[in-house]
Parts: C-alpha cells; structure tokens; sequence
C-alpha cells in the first residue's frame, strides 16, 4: 500500500498484528478519505523500524489477531499494554483519532481504552448471544449525544457488513450500560431495519446481531479520540459494495466516519 | 522442559466459567435431546489450562488476570492438579486433546508468558470441561461424550477431572533408517508388504520396486519405499485417471461396443483443453492451480481438492485441513487468495442413528464439524467464502464428501518456473511432526470402521494464523523476486513437495534440520509428515538473508533444509546417516501404466409418469421448496465470512431482504478497482442424474456452471471450468465404466461451450466396507464442475431478485421431457425419466444473453436448475418480494407442446434461464434473441403471489403466496 502519498495528507498507521486480515480495506477507506495510509507490523513498531508519534491516526483493524485464542482480541490488547503502552497513551492522550474495527475494538476494550480510562477493563466483548459466528449486513444509527469525533454530524445511518463470532458488548450492570448512553460513550447503534417486515423501535436480532446491551455497536472514550466498533464502515466505501446496489439502492457508505477522522487527524 | 523438570516442577489447574448470565447452551441440550437422552436440565462448558512448570500461585494470578479470564464475563477456579477438587455435585465430562495435536491456544500462551514476565512456564495444555446438571447416568454420560463432545480420534475425555497431558516427556527413540528387503520376496509377500505399511501399490508397482532394487543391487530404506509409495499414490500421481482403460458399452439392442482408451485425462480432459485451444489460458493441469489471464496485468488462479476421508473421520480437522491445503494450492502459484468455494455432501441430517454403519460418526455431527472446520480455517484467513453447495443423499453416510476450493489473484508473470542447481532448499512456516502421517496412501484406501484406529494420525488440525503469516511473508518475497521456485506441502509432505520441485535437476536434503514440534521423529517420518502450514521455496544463495529479514518481521519460522543440485538423484541425510538415495527419473517415471477395465450398460428409459401430479402440485412444489438440497443454506452460510477483503460485489445472498441465493459469486478485488472487471464464481453439481447416466450429469453440470456465471454478467466466451471427480473404487469395471462415461460428457460438454479445462482432481475409493455386516458401499458418483468466468464490466452485472412490477418475464431455452433425477421425482420418490442432456442453443443462448446483460436490458436473471420454472420462479419472487404472473403454454421451442403443463413447470433442461426486462428494453431483448428459443411468459406482479396457468385467461394450475414460499424455502431457519 502506498505511504506517504503526500506530505499534506495526513498519515495514518494502520496496525498489523500476525491474523490481521482488514487492514486493506481499511487502508482503502483512509485513501478514499484523503488520508494517507499506511500498514505497519506492529513488530515494525517493536523494533522503532516506525514510531507511533510520526503518524496523525491510528486505525487498528479486523481480523482474527492470534486466531482469537484466548479470547477475540486479548493477546493483541497485551501487547498494546506490554510492548506499547506508553507510546499508545501518549498518543490517545495527544486527541489524535483512534479507530479500531472489530477485531481493533476488541483489543481497545480488553486493554481498557474504550471507554476507557486505560488499563482498567470496564466492558467486554464476548461470545455473540446466537453463540455462533455470523456475517450480515446491519444498519447503524449515530447518537446525535456522542462525544466521538468520528460520528460527529453524522446524520445519515451506516449501512455496512458485521463478521465476527465475539461482539455481544456486555457489561453485567444496568447502570453502567445506562451510564454510557448517559455520558455520551455510544457512538453507533445497531437500528432496526426500516421496511414493512421489522418497525418495532428497539433492533432485536438480527437487526442487532450479537445480542449487544443496549445494542450498542460502537462506543467511545471520554475525550471522544478513541472509537471502536463491531460492524466493517470500511467493507462499505464504494457504492458497489451495498448489498443492494442492484436495486438502484446507494445510502448509507460507512465513509464518513473516515472522513471524520481524517479532518481530526489534519488538525495534529 | 527437561532441565526444568526438576523439584519445582508443577501442574495447575485452571478452569474458567462464564458468568451465569451469559451461559448458553440452547445447541448442545438440543443435540442432548437428538441422542435421545432426557434429564438432562442444563450443561456450562468452561475453558481449562493446565500450566506446568516453576510456578507458583502468584505466576498462576498473573496468568489469570493477563490472559485467561475475562474479567466482566468470565470467572476462574484454579490449584494444582490433583489437589483442586471437584465440590459440586454436578456430572462433569472433560475432553482434552491427545499429545502431538495441535493446540494452538496452548502454544499462544506459552510464547506470551514471558512477556508478562512469568518465566517459569514451560509447558501447557487446553481442555473443555462440561457441567452436567440434571439426573443422568453413567451410560448417558458416556453416549454425550463419545457421540457429542469427543472424537477420539483426536481427544481422549473423562467423566469427572481430566488427567492432563501437559509437557509429557517424548520417549527418544534411536535413530534409524530400516532396510526393508525386497528382492527375494514373492508376489504375495510383497502384496502383505504393502498392505502392512499401508503402501496402497499393488503387485505390478511392488515388482517394479523390486526390479529397481535388484538393478540397484541391494534393498531399499524405510525412507525410499515410503517415497516411492507416496509418489505414485493415486493422490500424487492420478494412476486411475492415466492408466489405459479396456471398455465395453453394452447398448439396449445388445451390440457391444468396445474401445481401448489412452488415459482418462489425456483423451477426454485435456484433449478438450488442447482442442479449444483459449489463448487466455495461462496454465492448465501443470501447476498447483490452474491459470487464467485477466486483463493485460493480472493472472487469476483456482484450484479445488477434495479432502473426504479426513473429513470422515474428524470433520473438523479435515475440512479445516481441506480449507487450508487448497490455499496453499493458490500459494504454491504465487498468487494472493480471494475466494473460498465449499460444495459439501452429507448423509442425511435426520438419518435414524441405529440404521448407521459401524465405526460411522451420525451425519449431523460430520456436519456440524464440517461447517464448523471450513469457518475457522477461512474466515481466520480472511478469505471470503462465496459459493458452494450441500447435498444430501443416503450414499454419503459413510463416506463424505468435502471439496474445497479457492481462488487466487496474481500479477501477470508473478509465478517463477524452477528450482535451478545450486538454490536452497527453504521451508517457511509451520514445523513438522507425526501428523498426517500416510495422508497420500491412507486416501487411496477404502474406509472401514478400523480405519479411524489404523491411520488416527492421517488426521490434523490446522492452525490458520501460521498460514496467515506464512502468506504475508511470501507476497512480500514475491513481490521482491526472492525465490525461483515455490510450492506447498501437501499430500505426501516435503517428500511430495520437494522431491517434484526437484525433478529436473536432483536435490539433497539432510532432514535432521527440519524444525520438528517435538522430538523422537524417524527420518521417514520427517521426510512424510503432512503436519499443515509449510511452504516449500527454491531460494538463490544470495537471496536468503533478505527473506530471512521478511520472516523475522512477520514471525514466520523459515528454514534450509538442502540444496538442489545436478546429480539428478533424490540424496537424504539425517546428520552423518544416509537415508536414501533414488534415481529421480524411477521415482518419477517409474511407475507401471495401470490397465483397468470399464464397463458400461446403457439404460432404458421409461417415462416418467406425472398423470395424476396437478391434484398434488401444490404440495409438492412446497415440497421441493423445502426439500434439504434446495433450501436456504443461509444458515451455513452467515457462518462464513463473504464480505472480507471488501470485494463482494454479488453476494450469495442477494434481494430486499437479502435472502435470495445468488447463481454466483462476482468479485472486484481492490487491485482492479479501477479496471471495472470481475471475476464470477459459480458451480454445477446433480448427483442425481449421476445415478442414471454420469454422462448426463457431466454434461448437466457443465452446463449448470456455465448458467451459473452467465446469469450475472461473464462473457462465455471467457469461462474456464474445472473438473472433480469422487468415485467409488475403479478397479471395479462398473465403477470404471461410469467414470468412463463422465469423462466422455466432460469432453462433449467441455467443446459444447468452448470452455477449457484448466485444473482438476479425483477422489476414488470412496466406498466403505461395514466389517461387522460385510457390506460395502460406494458412494453416488459425484462430479462437481466450478465455473470462473471473467465479467468485462462489472458495473452491468445482474442478480436474480425481481426488481419491478410491471416488468417481462421471459423464459429462455428449451424445456424437454426431462425429467430423469428431476427434484419432482425426488419428493414425490418416484423414478422414470431420462436425465438432462446437451442443449442445442446452449451455447448461442449464453451469448445473446451475455450480450443483452451487457447492453444494461435485463433487470434480473436467474438459471433454471433442481425443481425448474417452480423453483426458479419462486426464488426470484421471493428475492425481490414480489409476484408473478406466468403462462405455461407460452414456453419456447417445439418440445414445450408436446409437454403437460405440470411437466413444463418441473422438468429440468439445460441451458435454461428466466430473464426480467423492463418493458422500454423489451424490444432490443427479443431482437437479440431471433431464431433462438425464447418467449415472453409473463410478467412481474406486485402482488405477492407466484401464480402460474397453463394458458392465458384459465384458473392458475398453481398459486403460491411469498408467505407460503418464504416458510417452505426459509422455514427451518427462521424456527
């Protein structure tokens, strides 16, 4: 993939663990964007071959990091702490945009990112309620309320694929899942699909694929820099992409939450 | 481990639950319930480590805190081994893994321990622990265990705590290279000889082994002879589809027609590749894939193997095995995967447990593990899974099928052509141990219900992510020109794969310093192993440091083992110890031609009798709506990833509510975002018609593949197919002579289309011999063809779901009695019938449709196949949601008449399509189909009704409200 396109795009690294698989798509979505992007090995940055800090954002992407073992994301979210934790803080710190999808998010939440403060893990990301892996396309709703920067303005819903077997965000208390709608953490939300079949307000499967409280699909943290989320906005960046383009059908492109990043990202 | 098996040497115990709120077990206590077994209430599966070394319980907490528990959903009890206890009074079942199976997740945590700074773990473990709650037995417990929870192929289980294989010393046995004598020994001495060490040769290759040795003047190794077994192994070397075949066809007027042929392969496959002659063909039969040329920048590549037997034994590990070998397939020609195809076939779900064969694991658990092994090893890749099939039948009870495919995208002219004296000899990837050991004989053997005992270890386990990292690394060494030759070890292991790449020029490898999982492997054993994940590269001396650096940066484990050379000879070494040494030419050329006989008795038609069908039409329809092979797969199918790499433009499931099936797949990888071409995926198989004629089935399946891609958009003048035969053994004339007969329909379907063979395989001894009853029983025979077909524009491409009311149908192709195999004689278990044939407007049908579908004229298309205009119109109506409105007498082509209208509605000729066009392109539609077979029968309705009438103005013969449809197509997954 190309990097450093160009001196006034902003540059943004594109982490790579060993089973990351999204990370082009990803690298696409940040190029459509106007980003320039690029993928490094996270031994890369192990080695100082790159350093975190010479990058304007950060996009974590999906896959299957150390084939889930051990749970979707952890190994990854340990070496976030061991190998990278100062480098990473100072970044998060900074208010430059972090994105992890999928496999990204799981790491950010089990390394305490989102939401956050790290490294205390305060949700998780398990095993979806249907207890078996599954690829759809789900429509996702902004919450006008959201201190995310990456959802900010966003009006329109997203329409976009979800692929994963551990994305039921879970959190075993009431109050705290109300507390994170209530401080604005719920960046997205699984919405339910609007024509005759299902009006009923609140998504039930598989508008909400996994089962997630509150059907959240994405949450940031406090300073709203740091966003993950279950679904693939980056599987949906051309207008082919949309299951039913076929139909004459061309909303809901998962780029603006790319965009938005990207127009952070040029403030740094 | 040994230096720290000392004193301090301990085992915890770590056993994690989920929390109770996230329990769920809704799918093991209903295949509790299948086993017929009541009482039990609930079942929580947790996670358990064993962790051994100089730990202590602080390294224990930190191991807990950092990696094993999740901690909001999950909680951990953990002591040592034999002093934690069991307090509840719950049953318990645990099942581990046996030593040497792969377990990543243990490896995963052994290499991360250090880094949270516990040193003292030297070795771990993983297991499942069961909580039984309820009243159940003993007996009970035992049937869970061994019939739902544990393939003791592969675990071994307890009922209460598991006693842990962790870190178990391996007995370190003596090196040696057995002389094995063969020079004196007679024709049945060396026919046991063969079947002791499961050589699978029979006497002519055993006495050609012998007469090498003689000239040779003394006996081969151990090393030797399981080379030269592996090498001509019907899996590596296809003798069956080589041999000359002495064949008879017995006509109905009792005229025999006799024929010797001149091998399969040659006379049928690639006779039909060579006379259509496509200059677009890059690669056909040669390679580990076969090769197309796309666009003037790029190749695509495709390969489909067959991974039955394994499958059969431990479902999971083998399809997972399967995936994972027909990527490496893709790999070994330099090229990035981008597809998965997956057609699977099964005994059926329901089959009553006591009618099942000895030894025979129940069709739903193969199934079950099936599915389950084709998810994990693509999805974990990030390959797309975007077309296949599952068909039931009887006949595949014991014997399974699992074919695998994948698809690969290439620069034009990325793949090297070979090893030159003097390159390394370089293994990347995973390390070598005593799995899969005889994978390459085992599958030329038929089963029986000893053989899951004899050949355990044929069975592996994959490890996706090894892949993974292996394919990063190669693209980068690719891209840099850093070796000159490469392929995967597959079947018969480095043996199979360096000993070919070494063909031309001679290799020498000294197999002590292949990197081994653990110690204690003989040289044979090294030299034969099929453990996954292992490519094999011919490296130039001066590009080795450079791919050494790419290894390091992506963890990939790389290794040089030899060096071709010169000598023309198969040279091994183990350290000091010679181990063999072959003349390449007799290991490669050697081989006796086999001589087989064929048999082939033509049938005699009957007509099929569908007099009394209009009173149950209704019925029947829903039926074949709902019938196992033509229902939703979208069950099976949600569980694969067909989005990943984002080059998805036609999904399998496609229409307003996304649950349409797709006739194929079109892929835009990024790569040629900008070119607007695409690439389809589609395929043909009717096990069916294979059981009244296999040349029917070729060519229907053909033809099917064909429809599939067209339908979407390719151009027919750019599709390549690709053959996979699964038979039963061939050594029986019957069995040969219907393998006779699909290849003789490859041929004639093959030049029909124009389309070339580039690749293919077969799986033969698909028979299963029941000891204990003495029945032996060979699986339908089964072709499969997969369809890639290059879309010039994918922007103009077409799905099948109705898009607007008001629009034409039209039906293209002629509809004939055939209704021989139909789906209609299926539900209805009926027989009569002659099965599809050639379609004589096939071919000129393909491109006018190609060319209105290019033209922006259609708005949807959908092939007619199982079940006919039924089921095809139905699948469209229920797609885009809405109706329609068909009229029976308005058919295409003189055939048409003479048919019932209930015949014209199911019989399933070739070469058929239902086409959508708005009324505005109605006009430029028809024009481009003059002189050929087609009529306007209808329109689309916004009404959601499917009604068809056998002419104008009369009552419908058939009405089906989409509620109706949805419930038998989609029932069994909505619940």
């Amino acid at each position: 993939m190309a990097s450093l396109a160009s001196g006034t795009l902003p540059r943004v690294i594109i982490l790579h663990a060993p089973g990351t698989n999204r990370d082009r798509e990803a690298a696409l979505a940040c190029e459509l964007a106007n980003g320039a992007p690029e993928i490094v090995h996270i031994n890369q940055l192990g080695v100082g071959d790159r350093r975190l800090a010479d990058y304007q954002m950060l996009v974590i992407p999906g896959g299957f990091s150390y084939g889930d073992d051990l749970g979707a994301g952890r190994l990854w979210a340990n070496d976030l702490y061991h190998r990278f934790r100062d480098d990473l803080d100072a970044f998060v710190a900074s208010g430059k945009p972090v994105l992890g999808i999928c496999n990204g998010f799981q790491a950010l939440v089990k390394a305490g990112y989102l939401p956050g403060p790290a490294p205390l893990q305060r949700v998780t990301l398990t095993q979806n309620q249907q207890g078996r892996f599954e690829c759809r396309w789900v429509r996702l709703q902004p919450l006008p309320n959201s201190r995310s920067l990456f959802t900010r303005g966003l009006e329109q819903d997203i329409l976009c694929p979800v692929a994963h077997g551990e994305g039921r965000l879970w959190i075993d208390d009431a109050n705290q899942s109300r507390a994170l709608f209530d401080q604005g953490l719920v960046g997205l939300q699984y919405a339910p699909t609007v024509d005759g079949a299902f009006t009923t307000a609140a998504a039930a499967y598989p508008d909400n694929p996994n089962g997630s409280i509150g059907n959240i699909a994405g949450l940031c943290n406090w300073a709203g820099n740091v966003f993950g989320l279950m679904p693939h906005p980056e599987d949906h960046v051309l207008a082919w992409q949309h299951p039913r383009w076929s139909r004459g059908e061309h909303d809901g492109m998962g780029l603006p939450l790319f965009v938005n990043g990207m127009r952070a990202a040029g403030q740094f | 481990m040994s230096d720290s098996a000392m004193a301090t040497d301990r085992i915890y115990r770590v056993c994690v639950s989920p929390q109770p709120a996230l329990v769920n077990a809704t799918s093991v206590l209903a295949d509790i319930s299948t086993l017929g077994i009541t009482g039990v209430q609930g079942i929580v599966r947790s996670d358990l480590y064993f962790l051994r070394g100089d730990l202590d319980d602080a390294d224990v907490q930190t191991l807990c805190d950092e990696l094993l528990v999740d901690p909001i959903a999950q909680t951990a009890t953990w002591g040592l081994v034999g002093v934690i206890s069991d307090q509840s009074d719950d049953a318990l079942i645990e099942v581990g893994l046996l030593p040497g199976v792969t377990d990543s997740v243990a490896d995963n945590l052994l290499a991360r321990a250090a880094l949270i700074g516990v040193d003292g773990l030297g070795a771990a473990s993983t297991a499942r622990s069961y909580t039984v709650h309820g009243h159940v037995s003993q007996q009970d417990l035992t049937a869970i265990a061994e019939r739902l929870l544990c393939n003791q192929v592969i675990e071994y289980y307890a009922l209460g705590q598991l006693v842990p294989h962790v870190g178990d010393a391996h007995h370190a046995t003596e090196l040696r290279a057995e002389t094995i004598a063969v020079r004196n020994l007679s024709c049945e001495e060396l026919q046991a000889l063969s079947r002791e060490r499961l050589l699978s040769l029979d006497l002519n290759e055993m006495l050609a082994i012998r007469d090498y040795y003689e000239r040779e003047g003394r006996d081969p190794t151990d090393v030797e002879l399981e080379s030269l077994a592996q090498t001509w192994s019907e899996h590596c070397v296809h003798k069956t589809f080589k041999a000359l075949v002495d064949y008879v066809e017995h006509g109905h007027d009792g005229v025999k027609q006799r024929e010797t042929i001149d091998g399969l392969i040659k006379t049928y496959l690639r006779a039909a590749t060579q006379s259509i002659a496509a200059p677009w063909v890059i690669s056909a039969f040669v390679d580990n894939a076969g090769i197309v040329a796309l666009g003037d920048a790029h190749e695509v590549s495709i390969k489909v193997e067959t991974h039955n037997h394994p499958s059969a034994l431990e479902p999971f590990g083998g399809a997972n095995t399967g995936v994972g070998g027909v990527v490496r397939d893709v790999m070994g020609v330099s090229a990035r995967p981008i597809a998965n195809t997956d057609v699977l076939c099964f005994g059926p779900l329901d089959l009553d447990p006591t009618h099942l064969p000895t030894g025979v694991l129940h069709p739903q658990r193969i199934y079950g593990g099936v599915v389950a092994g084709i998810e994990d090893y693509g999805n974990k890749m990030g390959i797309p899974t975007v077309n296949g099939a599952i068909w039931f039948d009887e006949g595949y009870t014991a014997n399974p099928l699992v074919y695998c495919g994948c698809v690969g995208l290439a620069p034009r002219g990325a793949h090297p052509s070979g090893a030159r004296p003097g390159d390394l000899v370089v293994v990347l990837g995973g390390r070598t141990g005593r799995d899969g050991l005889h994978g390459a004989t085992f599958s030329s053997l038929e089963l029986t219900d000893e053989t899951g005992e004899l050949t355990g270890g044929a069975v592996q386990i994959g490890n996706p992510i090894t892949e993974k990292i292996t394919l990063d690394a190669m693209l980068v060494a690719r891209d840099e020109h850093l070796y000159s030759a490469i392929t995967d070890c597959g079947a018969g292991g480095l043996s199979s794969a360096v000993s070919e790449m070494g063909a031309e020029t001679g290799v020498e490898v000294d197999l002590a310093t292949v990197p081994l999982k653990y110690a204690g492997l003989q040289p044979w054993e090294i030299w034969l192993s099929e453990a996954q994940e292992r490519m094999v590269l011919a490296v130039p001396e001066g590009h080795k440091a450079r791919l050494q650096q790419i290894c390091a940066l992506y963890g990939v484990e790389m290794t040089v083992i030899g060096r071709f050379v010169d000598s023309g000879r198969l040279l091994l070494t183990h350290g000091e110890l010679q181990v063999a040494d072959l003349s390449m030419s007799f290991l490669h050329d050697g081989l006796p031609r086999r001589r087989l006989r064929g048999e082939w008795h033509a049938p005699v038609w009957s007509q099929a009798d569908l007099s009394d069908a209009a009173s149950s039409l209704r019925a029947v329809t829903l039926d074949m709506l709902a019938h196992p092979n033509i229902r939703s797969k979208e069950d099976v199918v949600r569980r694969y990833d067909h989005e990943v790499q984002g080059a998805t433009q036609i999904k399998p499931f496609v229409g307003v509510h996304a649950d349409g099936p797709s006739d194929a797949a079109v892929l835009r990888p990024l790569e040629l975002r900008d070119s607007g071409l695409g690439i389809a995926l589609g395929n043909g198989f009717n096990p069916a018609y294979g059981k009244l004629d296999p040349y029917a089935m070729a060519v229907s399946a053909i033809d099917e593949a064909v429809r599939n891609v067209v339908a979407v958009g390719t151009d027919p003048a750019r599709i390549a197919i690709l053959d996979n035969f699964c038979w039963g053994n061939p050594a029986l004339p019957d069995r040969m002579g219907s393998l006779v007969r699909a290849c003789k329909g490859c041929y004639d379907g093959a030049l029909h289309y124009g389309t070339p063979f580039i690749s293919g395989k077969d799986s033969l001894n698909n028979e299963y011999l029941d000891t204990v009853s003495g029945k032996q029983v060979a699986i339908p025979p089964s072709l499969l063809i997969t369809a890639l077909g290059i879309v010039p524009d994918a922007e103009r491409c077409v799905t099948m779901d109705l898009k607007t009311p008001g629009n034409r149908l039209y039906l293209i192709g002629e509809t004939r009695r055939e209704l021989g195999g139909s789906l209609w004689l299926q539900v209805t278990t009926d027989s009569g019938g002659m099965p599809p044939g050639i379609a004589p407007f096939g071919p000129a049908l393909a491109r006018a449709l190609h060319g209105a579908i290019a033209a922006g004229h259609v708005s949807a298309c959908h092939d007619l196949s199982e079940g006919g205009l039924a089921v095809a119109a139905s699948e469209m109506a229920l797609g885009g949601r809405l109706g329609v409105d068909i009229d029976l007498s308005r058919l295409p082509g003189d055939a048409a008449s003479e048919l019932a209208p209930v015949e014209r509605l199911v019989a399933e000729s070739n070469a058929r399509y239902l086409v959508e066009v708005a009324p505005d392109h109605a006009a430029a539609f028809e024009a481009a189909f003059e002189g050929l077979p087609c009529a306007a029968v209808g329109h689309v309705l916004k009404e959601p009704e499917v009604r068809f009438c056998a002419q104008e103005g009369a009552m419908p013969l058939l009405e089906l409200s989409l509620s109706e449809i949805a419930s038998a197509w989609r029932g069994h997954i909505d619940g």
